[in-house]
């Protein structure tokens, strides 16, 4: 890997929902191990941007580079955008792992066979070493003794550091998530935190969507505010949160301290 | 006549146990109309339902109007249609090379059954994908599950857990429905009970009542059947077994 290299950078994305313009031109970059905390108000486009990067929605223009392989975009004979190959976009999302606001897991398999699941069939590892490396995972997120059991017997918290262990188990380069705790009782929140911390700590590349100021100010490398589908603000936590220079921005962050 | 007099008279005539053991002749057609209808019309419901949901509107209109046409149509309309039909298609059938079909009486009716019970499965399995929350599709997609292994790992497991009640359901209606070939004139059970009655005084209907309870009780062994699937597929429903043995000693997958 050259030094240059970078593990995600977007480039210029627009995206429309019809004639709702929610990204006007985004751009952003991230090294390996960095940590960046999205904010935004509902609306505008923050999740639209991360779901971009591993084409669970696919810009109408605009760049994606992953690890330094870009993936190819075409238009069809409608004028629609799609990825030009899908099996690129596969291998892509097989090294971006993403971790919803619903958790997401699959209610049909325990908790183990949802984190062998992809790593299995998707990666074509052999079993018995994705079973050894899953229960490690669970141990590290605390919940080993849920391994047996389906996601809906599970607490909110429990089900999401779950959905963690599964990203983790596909060793993704990238970690994109997706409110991880808007859906999560206020009490459980802190222990779903607490797992990203310890991520963040290893040095693993994060793209945290969020609205929990304390994690976006001492755990994230990098700020960004989004406002209407472009970046107001963008820097270390410690500049964008001591000096910040958008209005908005001064309005959010005074609205999210209580 | 009392009451008891009237049930036990009937018996004089019949013995209950001979009538049963002349309309069990039937059950073997009935058996032989229910199951492979029900199974190759399941499997071209799913073709079919897939079919729905594709962008396509050539494919995805062909699967509309088969549904709609065929849900319509009652089945007895059906049975003749295919029954009495191909005859006057029979040069243009005979080069398909599948006039054959429509020579046997049993396939006649297969046919028409399969067609029908296709069209209801098709949109009792639509409604099993559509009612799949669409983050679990969404979160195999990001995992890079192509589609044809979400399909098979994510969609196919879970759209089968969610359509187990509408096609017991669906069985039941089917076994019900091969008492319509009589007319055709398959030897079925109803056919049996029907040639039995003509032999017997026209008050005495111990025959029908026999008949009643062979359907009655094929359709509750049906039925408790679709309830053990339903119960091994459905863990993840249950609430959890509360006294575990230690870890170790439980099956891990």
């Amino acid at each position: 890997m050259s030094q240059e290299q970078t593990a995600v950078t977007i480039r210029n994305l627009h995206k429309s929902f019809g004639a709702l313009e929610v990204l006007k031109g985004v751009s952003l970059s991230a090294n390996d191990g960095d940590v960046i905390s999205i904010l935004g108000s509902s609306g505008s486009g923050k999740s639209t941007m991360l779901r971009c990067i591993n084409m669970l929605e696919t810009p109408n223009s605009g760049e994606i580079i992953i690890g330094g392989e870009t993936i190819a975009l075409t238009t069809d004979s409608r004028g629609v955008v799609r990825p030009a190959d899908m099996r690129q976009v596969e291998f892509i999302r097989s090294k971006v792992a993403m971790v919803f606001q619903n958790f997401n897991l699959w209610s049909h398999m325990t908790v183990l066979e949802n984190l062998i699941e992809a790593p299995i069939h998707v990666q074509k590892r052999p079993r018995e070493e994705c079973v050894a490396e899953a229960k490690e995972l669970l141990d590290k997120v605390g919940i080993l003794d849920k391994q047996d059991q389906y996601p809906a017997h599970l607490s909110g918290g429990q089900q999401q550091r779950a959905a963690i262990a599964r990203a983790l188990a596909m060793h993704p380069r990238v970690m994109l998530f997706d409110e991880p705790t808007s859906a999560l009782d206020p009490e459980l929140v802190g222990e779903v935190l607490r797992v990203m911390r310890a991520l963040a700590e290893e040095g693993r590349t994060m793209l945290v969507v969020t609205h929990e100021m304390g994690f976006a100010r001492d755990v994230s490398d990098k700020v960004v505010f989004l406002h209407q589908g472009v970046i107001e603000e963008e820097g270390t936590p410690d500049h964008v949160f001591n000096n910040p220079t958008s209005e908005r921005f001064k309005q959010f962050i005074s609205s999210h301290r209580q | 006549m009392d009451l008891l007099t009237a049930l036990i008279d009937p018996l004089r005539d019949l013995p209950v146990i001979g009538v049963f053991i002349k309309l069990l002749r039937g059950l073997p057609m009935t058996l032989m109309l229910v199951v492979p209808s029900v199974f190759i019309g399941a499997v071209i419901a799913s073709l079919l339902a897939f079919m729905r949901f594709s962008r396509n509107p050539l494919i995805c209109g062909f699967a509309r109007c088969y549904i709609s046409i065929f849900r319509s149509v009652p089945l007895l309309v059906l049975l003749f249609i295919v029954y009495y039909g191909p005859g006057q298609f029979r040069e243009f059938l005979t080069n398909l090379g599948i006039y054959w079909i429509f020579r046997s009486d049993y396939l006649c009716a297969l046919v028409a059954f399969i067609i029908n019970t296709s069209a209801y499965g098709a949109e009792i399995i639509r409604g099993a994908v559509l009612s799949i929350n669409p983050g679990q599709i969404e979160a195999g997609r990001a995992c890079g599950m192509s589609r044809w292994l979400l399909l098979r790992r994510i969609i196919i497991p879970i759209a089968f857990r969610h359509a187990l009640p509408a096609y017991s359901n669906e069985f039941i209606l089917m076994v019900k429905a091969t008492a319509l070939v009589s007319i055709v004139t398959l030897m079925d059970m109803t056919f049996i009970a029907i040639e039995m009655r003509y032999r017997t005084p026209a008050q005495n209907s111990t025959v029908l009542y026999c008949l009643a309870a062979i359907y009655f009780t094929i359709n509750y062994v049906v039925a408790w059947l679709f309830k053990k699937v339903e119960y091994r597929v459905s863990a993840h429903l249950r609430e959890p077994v509360t006294n575990v043995l230690s870890p170790d000693t439980q099956p891990t997958l």
